[in-house]
């Protein structure tokens, strides 16, 4: 009765073995080490850059105890802090900008653990410190690029009118300034205007021959556009942490205009920096004049040619397209702004049916679709430039020849490779920046701290474990010890499920393992007692194991269960270090009940279920009942 | 070894008008306390001043918070930086003090204290992502006890998931009364710390509303008032050595933990204490003014019980 079938005893042993392994990577240090990555395909991490880097190193007489290289780039391991250090500012001042190198933590473990998914556990920011950035947000961007969102709505609110017709809409500085011939013309686009852009405040103005309409942004619409500015960037920047796939990443305002991203546990700054830094906007810009393909509109090397020579004309920019052996095409594009990335509603990376290239597939909400419809009829066989603006650096990704009419939903195509196109999507995807943000602090949350964390939760756990331990034998004798390994093996198959997982773990998240194993010693608790009472009504003690298990488990399931529900709801709800704390604390409930119902049975089983005869269960007195009365 | 030798029921029900005035008396006075002095709510909920310092040396953290504790803002968090050198003061916002006075105090003591102190960076944490965390909090206590409520309700009757979630609740009103009496902290890891004894103390309830139910059962011919003594009775050793063991673990963070860690043991406590006072001696007591009855217990398999009776 108290035996177990082969294969259970083989499905538990398994899973001890593999919890074993999975928790093992734990007992490693983590050792110091430098990243070094390249966040433009031209720049390559490979092994020629590997052995330039060892070799740099070794000539400095820096010793580097593990080089490794994989997708994200390379990684140097160092005997400690000092040297990692100094190696980051050598490899950096070698390198140049063009490489990002950044402190991380590497562990210790052998390598083919890592190659069959065994890590150490992801340890929150407060254990092992973080990345901490502060960004400021650029007001008067934010401004000047609501101003010229008006600027297009009244251009296209006028185009229908037709004795309203403006003859320029511009803005200039922080006015909005619209032309007109004619007085009349002002006149009736007044109230059009007004209606339209009801955020501006309007004066009459002339000058010279022209009759002018100037708008200044209302005091209220200001800082809404500011407050708007804010909320979007915050927006838009935890969308692009939760890309980055960080674990209870904060992101929060600090002050009027600045942003505070804190990401837990991120060593690897460089390719958090670039997504999160890359205030990339999305322009789509006619082509006026190029000087590369004959068979396209607006052929016109001579403007090109005086356009280099700085004689750029008037509503027109200069810019550089895509490289195409290592020659950048020269492109005069117009000022005015067709569509900004603001109209993307989706954009994912694929691949080109016919040339197999990658590319990203984009798709504009309806105000977008209407102008890029209207504005491509007209301009078949022209160019349309795609510019990419990164921390105010405009950058042409691609123009292609337009060869009909756009619609809602199209591609594009460069010198992509594939991760180039995944960023790109990801970058147009997680939405555009209502402003543009500049980093005005970037640190490393110092890991003291952390330390000092986590002996100290590690400690107060082992106190309380060894205390528990004691306890449970003195109080259950031999049944005592089964618990207690019931408990230990608990333990071991938390931390293994959570190093499985890489779920983040927080102070209050060890705080919570410590709290897991006080509650999951109730189970054992329930189950002991429940056999000494089923002795004490005089049954035999293989009959008492049994009956105790059976009877234990309809109340161990329910109250785990009510214990869950917090757990799930708190991990729903909760934020932070709250979630931190959830996360542990469900798992521990699963690893609870099947180590101490499905591990100390088995032990049981082993220890006692094989014996012919079993006179006295080694669990502590319960005979003394035999003096008295007893309870009902 | 054994410590629990009871030969008889204990008659618990006898005293339950008594316990239940004691509760209630406990109940209010939180609620009061809660009331006419509020939480001391931790940055992280109502927003504060964050302070960075940079030191000509490493800098000496205990001196620090020394000074800050002088200013009479023992609240204040201090901890290293990025470097040694720098230093990070968090000071939570106070009513009628300025941030900005606020950070030129502590600034003036500390440059008494050691001149080579440096302002590098002041800065404001908003209060915005406080309310998000405020809420979140509140909903979250709140789908638990539906939750709770609903699987009891599965589970065994209606009755028993409301007199589960009243004892809890009231348990955790109490642990606030705790927080705000003696004004300490509450902070996301006390937040946390709420909401797992709410999942905990249910655990005793259900394991003695279980216990009922089989001697519903068991016991035919016996009062409800009985049945729930035997039930208290037979399961108090148990009740009492895995309180005991999980009072271990805390103590254990209480004593070695840290201060970060402090609050959170310390309202784990609270709620252990109060736990198992409130599952025994307020859920059972109101499953008597609730008049359960055998039928609500043994309703589903009647048709099958009376077959075999």
């Amino acid at each position: 009765m108290n035996r177990y079938p082969l294969w259970l005893y083989a499905v538990i042993a398994v899973v001890l073995a593999v919890g074993f392994l999975y928790s093992v990577p734990n007992l490693f240090p983590e050792s110091p080490a430098i990243q070094v990555s390249s966040g433009k395909a031209a720049h390559k991490v490979d092994d020629a850059l590997k052995e330039r880097v060892q070799g740099t190193l070794k000539s400095s007489g820096i010793a580097v105890e593990e080089a490794i290289l994989d997708a994200t780039g390379l990684k140097l391991r160092f005997a400690d802090t000092e040297t990692q250090i100094k190696a980051k500012d050598l490899v950096q001042t070698t390198l140049g900008e063009d490489y990002t190198v950044a402190l991380n933590l590497l562990s210790s473990a052998p390598r083919w653990m890592g190659a069959i998914g065994a890590r150490p556990m992801y340890l929150g920011l407060d254990l092992r410190g973080g990345v901490h950035f502060l960004l400021q947000v650029d007001m008067k961007g934010a401004l000047t690029k609501s101003l010229d969102g008006l600027a297009s709505t009244i251009r296209s609110a006028l185009r229908g009118e037709e004795g309203a017709r403006a003859a320029s809409v511009s803005r200039e500085g922080q006015e909005l300034v619209l032309r007109f011939k004619e007085v009349p013309n002002r006149e009736r686009a007044l109230p059009i205007v007004e209606k339209t852009a009801g955020d501006l405040l309007w004066q009459r103005r002339e000058a010279g021959a022209e009759y002018l309409l100037v708008g200044t942004l209302r005091p209220e619409a200001e800082k809404r556009t500011r407050d708007f500015a804010i909320q979007q960037n915050l927006a838009t920047l935890r969308k692009r942490v939760n890309e980055l796939g960080v674990a209870e990443p904060i992101v929060q305002q600090a002050g009027l205009d600045r942003i505070v991203v804190q990401l837990p546990g991120v060593q690897d700054t460089a390719r958090a920096k670039d997504i999160i830094g890359r205030t990339a906007t999305l322009e789509f810009r006619m082509v006026e004049a190029h000087a590369s393909d004959p068979n396209a509109r607006d052929y016109d090397p001579a403007k090109i040619a005086a356009a280099l020579q700085g004689n750029i004309p008037f509503g027109m920019e200069l810019h550089y397209g895509p490289s195409r052996g290592g020659e950048r095409e020269p492109l005069l594009l117009s000022k005015q702004v067709i569509i900004t990335g603001d109209r993307l509603t989706d954009a994912s990376p694929s691949f080109d049916s016919q040339s197999g290239e990658p590319i990203v597939r984009v798709t504009l909400d309806g105000v977008g679709s209407r102008l890029m419809t209207s504005t491509t009829r007209e301009a078949v066989k022209r160019r349309m430039a795609v510019l990419l603006i990164e921390k105010g650096k405009p950058e042409v990704i691609t123009a292609p020849v337009i060869q009909s009419e756009l619609g809602g939903t199209f591609q594009i195509t460069g010198r992509m490779d594939t991760r180039e196109a995944n960023d790109l999507a990801l970058l147009l995807r997680a939405g555009a920046l209502a402003a543009p943000m500049e980093f005005v602090e970037e640190r490393t949350v110092g890991p003291s701290l952390g330390k000092e964390n986590i002996e100290r939760g590690f400690r107060a756990m082992w106190i309380g474990f060894t205390l528990v331990a004691v306890f449970m034998i003195l109080y259950y004798s031999m049944f005592g010890v089964i618990s207690v390994a019931a408990l230990g093996f608990n333990l071991m198959l938390l931390v293994a499920l959570l190093s499985m997982l890489q779920a983040t773990l927080t102070l209050p998240g060890i705080a919570a393992i410590a709290l897991t194993l006080g509650m999951a010693i109730d189970a054992n608790v329930l189950i002991n007692e429940r056999i000494r009472e089923e002795l004490r009504q005089g049954i035999t003690p293989q009959l008492a194991i049994s009956a105790g298990y059976d009877r234990a488990w309809a109340t161990i399931l329910d109250s785990n269960i009510t214990t869950l529900i917090a757990g799930v709801a708190l991990f729903l709800f909760g934020s932070g270090p709250v979630r931190g704390f959830a996360v542990v604390h469900c798992l521990g409930i699963l690893t609870s009940m099947f180590s101490a119902v499905a591990v100390s049975r088995a032990i049981v089983n082993l220890t006692f279920g094989r014996r012919k005869k079993v006179d006295r269960l080694p669990i502590g007195n319960v005979d003394w009942h035999k003096r008295g009365p007893v309870a009902a | 070894m054994e410590f629990f030798r009871i030969r008889r029921d204990i008659n618990f029900m006898k005293y339950a008008a008594i316990f239940n005035a004691i509760s209630l008396l406990v109940f209010l006075l939180a609620v009061f306390f809660l009331i006419s002095r509020g939480l001391h709510l931790g940055v992280e909920f109502t927003g504060g001043t964050v302070m960075e310092l940079g030191y000509g040396k490493a800098a000496d953290l205990g001196q620090v918070r020394a000074v800050l504790e002088k200013l009479g803002m023992p609240d204040a968090t201090v901890q290293s930086f990025g470097t040694a050198q720098n230093v990070l003061i968090r000071l939570p916002a106070r009513a009628g003090v300025s941030g900005e006075k606020m950070t030129e105090d502590v600034f003036a003591a500390l440059t008494v204290a050691d001149p080579s102190v440096r302002k590098l960076r002041v800065d404001f944490v908003g209060s915005q992502v406080g309310k998000e965390l405020v809420e979140n909090g509140a909903i979250a206590l709140l789908m638990v006890s539906v939750l709770i409520v609903l699987y009891l309700w599965v589970r065994f009757e209606w009755k028993f998931g409301l007199a589960a979630i009243i004892a809890n609740l009231h348990d955790v009103v109490i642990i606030l009364g705790f927080f705000a009496f003696f004004q300490w902290e509450f902070s996301l890891p006390v937040l946390a710390a709420v909401l797992a004894v709410l999942g905990y103390s249910v655990n005793e309830s259900v394991v003695v509303f279980d216990r009922i139910r089989e001697n519903v059962r068991k016991m035919r011919k016996a009062l409800l008032p009985d049945i729930i003594n035997n039930a208290i009775t037979r399961t108090m050793s148990r009740t009492i050595i895995t309180h005991g063991c999980t009072q271990l673990m805390v103590l254990a963070i209480l004593w070695r933990g840290g201060e970060p860690l402090f609050y959170f043991a310390l309202a784990l406590t609270i709620g252990i204490l109060f736990g198992i006072y409130s599952s025994v001696l307020v859920a059972s007591p109101l499953l008597i003014y609730f008049r359960v009855s055998r039928e609500d217990l043994i309703k589903p398999e009647r048709p099958k019980q009376e077959a075999v009776v």
